[in-house]
């Protein structure tokens, strides 16, 4: 209880770092928003005013406190470009990044645990170096390659569904979510291939224990052996990787929301970036770096409660 | 020996296949069947023929040419981005993995922190506070490569330091210098030869990734993210041309992830 009290105290603080990091690197940017705002040939007097209303003329820490005080009630201040609050224009944008996270990462659980079970499971000696070619080949391809691959095969030739023509949640849940079915698969596949491959390692080395010998000689069949005996423990090393996965999932589903045209947060922080829309970049830069550390956060718990004997040390 | 003929059909395919591309960017840097950059009003969008290997573009440029002196400076990033980032890492790594001390502790927990995030989320941080650019594609994966090399050379330095063929080196008035970059340095080598090819595959992925958003290297200079970016708008009408560039990223990065597999199957991991 003690260690995870001390481990919540470690996580409030990297919290903080990471939003302060975040928060000073937009700040450091060359080129000044008020430029942007009023143009080239605005008069300096205008460009002191609006940098005094945008609280631009007050030290760093003071406005990184001001803000994030903001952001503790949910202001995550007003977008440059659209003059509305930042909040507004990601709080539609977010669930669609975060379904099309949580379905490719649904995707590469449901697909890598049993492939990697079977990779594991392989005795003869050519078939397993086909399955681990193949698997390096998957590894290989980009996601947003694979996502055009899956635009021109499923989209353009077999007429599955219309590239760009992208389904909101508000019209039709239902055609949402099978829009989003390529994107995901198109993140998901070269993820599992990776968890395949620690996965299927992790089995093997499993398999050479003694307590698998000990089942053996009990007579269990070799089934029971891969699933009940050495499936759970071939599982623990792959709970951190899964975490990693899902930080990595999320931000490679900036790049696919691209392929797509996924109107997510993905392609809202690539307009702010080239817009110089900071506040906008900013809160989504942050928001992101937060759910990595609370995702590694988790998995570390996970990790524990999966492992007794990393509890009792 | 058991384990060495098994890691060798890996070692081989990958080397050859590596091989092959390397040969085939070496050429590109001299010679290509057309100019990249030459535009052909009458030969748009063909399909690959023997005249065109890989079709042509939306302004009639041949893919193959521009395929090969993209893959040219994605190599020359990737390669710059490895050496930038393994340079610095491997000294960062071998002196707080053989000194230890705070210095050793903070260090470790920044790269322990940097490595958690994506690359790609920093590199967009990065790349907004310098610019695109394929100068700046290099700067900023090449610091965010840093931890990766810096943790595993530590590693290993940590665990050569108490060695006896190191104490006895010390013992008999071996500089530190030496000790550092003589005696542990060859040790490490069958670990960070593997980690320098998976380095290099990221770096690859990375810069793909970060031009085929707008924010690596810019329209006039070649980059293969950059034409996949491109071929994009003509899936339809050219779908040879995300086949020619995707699929030069594919057998690149195959080419390294199939040497590195060897490679540690070689050292029996």
């Amino acid at each position: 209880m003690k260690q995870i009290l001390r481990k919540i105290a470690a996580l409030i603080i990297t919290l903080f770092l990471v939003s302060l990091l975040a928060f000073l690197a937009f700040q450091v940017i060359p080129g000044d928003p008020t430029t942007k705002l009023l143009g080239t040939e605005a008069t300096p007097e205008a460009r002191a005013a609006l940098r005094s209303q945008l609280g631009l003329d007050r030290p760093v820490l003071a406005r990184y406190f001001a803000w994030l005080a903001g952001v503790l009630r949910g202001d995550f201040g007003e977008s440059y470009s659209y003059h509305m609050p930042v909040w507004d224009m990601l709080s539609d944008k977010l669930p669609l990044t975060g379904l099309l996270t949580g379905l490719s990462f649904l995707f590469t659980l449901l697909l890598s645990i049993p492939l990697g079970v079977l990779a594991g499971s392989i005795r003869s000696r050519a078939l397993d170096n086909l399955f681990a070619a193949l698997d390096q080949v998957v590894m290989s391809v980009p996601p947003f390659f694979i996502g055009m691959l899956a635009c021109w095969l499923f989209g353009l030739v077999l007429r599955l569904f219309s590239p760009g023509a992208f389904v909101s949640y508000e019209d039709s849940w239902t055609g949402c979510l099978a829009y989003l079915v390529f994107p995901a698969l198109s993140i998901a596949l070269p993820r599992t291939a990776m968890t395949v491959k620690l996965l299927r390692g992790a089995i093997r080395q499993e398999m050479e224990q003694d307590y698998i010998r000990t089942a053996r000689s009990r007579g269990g069949s070799r089934a029971r052996q891969l699933l009940w005996h050495a499936l759970p423990n071939a599982l623990i090393p792959v709970i951190t990787f899964m975490a990693v996965s899902l930080a990595e999932i999320m931000t490679a589903s900036i790049i696919i929301e691209q392929v797509f045209t996924v109107p997510g947060i993905g392609r809202l922080l690539l307009a702010s970036i080239s817009n110089r829309d900071f506040p906008v970049a900013q809160a989504i830069v942050v928001l992101l770096a937060a759910w990595i550390v609370l995702v590694n956060f988790a998995a570390d718990l996970l990790y524990q409660l999966a492992d007794p004997r990393i509890r009792l040390r | 020996m058991k384990k060495k003929t098994k890691g060798n059909s890996f070692l081989y395919s990958g080397a050859v296949l590596s091989g092959v591309m390397t040969l085939l960017i070496l050429l590109g840097a001299f010679w290509t069947p057309y100019s990249p950059t030459a535009m052909d009003a009458s030969a748009k969008f063909q399909p690959p023929s023997p005249a065109h290997l890989l079709g042509t573009d939306n302004f009639g440029r041949d893919i193959f040419s521009r395929v090969l002196q993209g893959a040219d400076s994605s190599f020359l990033i990737a390669l710059c981005v490895v050496l930038f980032s393994c340079v610095l890492g491997v000294l960062i790594g071998s002196l707080c993995g053989y000194y230890g001390g705070l210095a050793d502790l903070v260090l470790t927990r920044i790269c322990d922190s940097i490595t958690a995030f994506p690359a790609i989320l920093l590199a967009l941080v990065v790349v907004s506070l310098t610019g695109p650019g394929a100068g700046n594609v290099v700067l900023a994966l090449g610091i965010l490569f840093i931890p990766s090399f810096a943790r595993l050379t530590r590693g290993e330095f940590a665990r050569c330091r108490d060695q006896n063929y190191i104490k006895s080196a010390r013992i008999m008035g071996v500089g530190s210098f030496r000790i550092l970059f003589r005696h542990i340095l060859p040790n490490t080598f069958p670990v960070l030869l593997p980690a320098v090819t998976i380095g290099f595959n990221n770096a690859i992925l990375s810069e793909a990734s970060m031009s085929f958003l707008g924010i690596g290297v810019q329209p006039t200079e070649a980059s293969l993210g950059l034409m996949l970016s491109d071929s994009q708008t003509y899936l339809q009408s050219a779908p040879w041309y995300a086949f020619g560039a995707g699929g030069a990223v594919v057998l690149l990065v195959l080419g390294f992830s199939l040497l590195s597999e060897g490679l540690q199957r070689q050292n029996g991991a």
